[in-house]
């Protein structure tokens, strides 16, 4: 029962970090910020700022399709890595015969890898 | 209240709690404000300059004086940026920053700290939602720069985010947990700190580390001679001072854990605990501002092509040999 309270201990001890975290910027933000700094907007300062010149266009445009292509990497990578957590926290009670397991979970992986660098998706400038 | 962790949950020990998360807060904002003196004071001297030397004795209120004025500073919003959404970014930016503090081990006790069975995996989940906040930010200010660099600051840390990630894993290897505090106890009970059986690990994490935190010469997002500052150039006043904690809380925390996972925590001979914690984290930081006196920025291609052309391959085989190391001795 003690171990129990422990457990929960811990996880309220970070909704209080979480609350204290919100709290911080809204109170210097939404309360503390009002009442000191000046509210005096006009067209000239509420303008997108470039450089100086009149902004012409949006900027919620189109960008380029290899960020996509590096979000895909990451997700299959990342998710690789949650994978290979919990092996290695308990690899010690798991022994030999997981660490083979985990070899050719890696090989499976380098091969998705060794393809995106042939087929140039590791490149910036294509 | 030291062992408010074992207790039954009780008015006091929640008390306790609280009295302890506003102390790593006010911890963590002084941290940050000398940090930033330091920062200023070492690249100062590096380049054969003084630093801030007017604001009080040796410019110690340098800082301070900088803090007061963000927040006396009219608050502007653009006209065409995405009103909600802007006002959102710079608290998403910063409330993961800050919890991530929770499970830093300061001292042995873990007065301050949640000691949580998955430490590790907590700090890596909740460090990257501060991307959000970026990328909503650049996204917000609906300007072109702002654009670009909360573009690049989410493909950065992304692929940084790999090889961060699977740096780790060697030293929940060793320790066989993912409790930072048992890291620690791990790398005590075995006399070595991480930092010599993980060489490899420990030199991935440092680059990928230094990338995470947007530091030079990883400091493209912001990179003022091209995209003025990147994310933030639309924010003004104590928004754009937020954006600025966040980015030095982070480098507390990531100090932290560095010192944690690799140079063994609050270990050490002699010293109190806390004392050692605080060295490695003042070496750990200082390491970072000598970097950013020394290199110059990298290209954008260099920059994704290194995350995965080198430092994956490299975190991949340290696992490895890690592993095998592990099964066969």
């Amino acid at each position: 029962m003690a171990h129990l309270f422990q457990a929960w201990n811990n996880e309220l001890f970070l909704v209080i970090f979480l609350i204290l975290g919100i709290l911080l910027p809204v109170g210097a933000l939404w309360v503390l910020g009002p009442m000191l700094r000046p509210a005096r907007p006009n067209d000239a300062k509420r303008t997108t700022y470039e450089s100086g010149v009149q902004p012409f266009g949006d900027a919620h445009v189109r960008y380029h399709a290899r960020y996509y292509l590096f979000a895909l990497l990451f997700v299959v990578f990342d998710v690789e890595t949650l994978f290979l957590y919990p092996w290695a926290a308990s690899f010690h009670q798991l022994g030999r015969f997981a660490f083979v397991e985990m070899i050719i979970f890696l090989f499976l992986l380098v091969i998705g890898l060794v393809y995106a660098w042939r087929k140039k998706v590791l490149e910036w400038n294509e | 209240m030291g062992n408010w962790q074992t207790q039954p949950l009780t008015l006091p020990s929640v008390l306790a709690m609280v009295l302890g998360a506003v102390i790593v807060l006010v911890l963590a904002l002084g941290v940050v404000t000398y940090t930033i003196y330091v920062q200023r004071k070492l690249l100062g001297w590096m380049q054969l300059r003084i630093g801030p030397n007017r604001v009080g004795p040796l410019g110690l209120f340098q800082t301070i004086a900088d803090i007061i004025k963000l927040l006396i500073k009219e608050d502007v919003v653009p006209a065409s940026a995405d009103r909600p959404l802007f006002l959102l970014a710079p608290v998403l930016a910063f409330v993961p920053s800050f919890l991530v503090l929770a499970v830093v081990p300061f001292s042995a006790h873990h007065v301050f700290t949640a000691n949580l069975s998955i430490g590790v995996l907590f700090y890596l989940a909740v460090s990257a939602i501060t991307i959000h906040g970026v990328m909503l930010a650049g996204w917000a200010s609906n300007n072109k720069y702002a654009l670009i660099g909360g573009m690049r600051s989410a493909a950065q840390m992304l692929s940084y985010e790999i090889p961060l990630g699977l740096s780790l894993v060697g030293v929940v290897l060793m320790a066989g947990s993912l409790n930072l505090n048992d890291i620690v106890l791990a790398q005590q009970h075995s006399g070595w700190w991480n930092v010599i059986p993980q060489i490899l690990g420990f030199l991935v994490f440092l680059v990928a580390s230094t990338a995470e935190l947007n530091r030079t010469p990883f400091d493209l997002p912001e990179a003022e001679s091209e995209l003025v500052a990147g994310y933030h150039v639309e924010y003004s006043g104590f928004r754009f001072a937020f954006f600025m904690l966040t980015e030095y809380v982070y480098l507390f925390a990531m100090a932290g854990l560095c010192a944690t996972l690799f140079l063994g925590g609050w270990s050490g001979p002699w010293l109190p605990g806390w004392l050692w914690f605080a060295i490695k984290v003042v070496l750990f930081i200082f390491f970072q501002f000598w970097l950013q006196a020394t290199l110059p920025r990298m290209r954008v291609d260099q920059l994704m092509t290194f995350s995965w052309k080198v430092l994956l391959p490299v975190s991949l085989v340290n696992l490895v040999l890690t592993g095998f190391i592990k099964a066969f001795w």
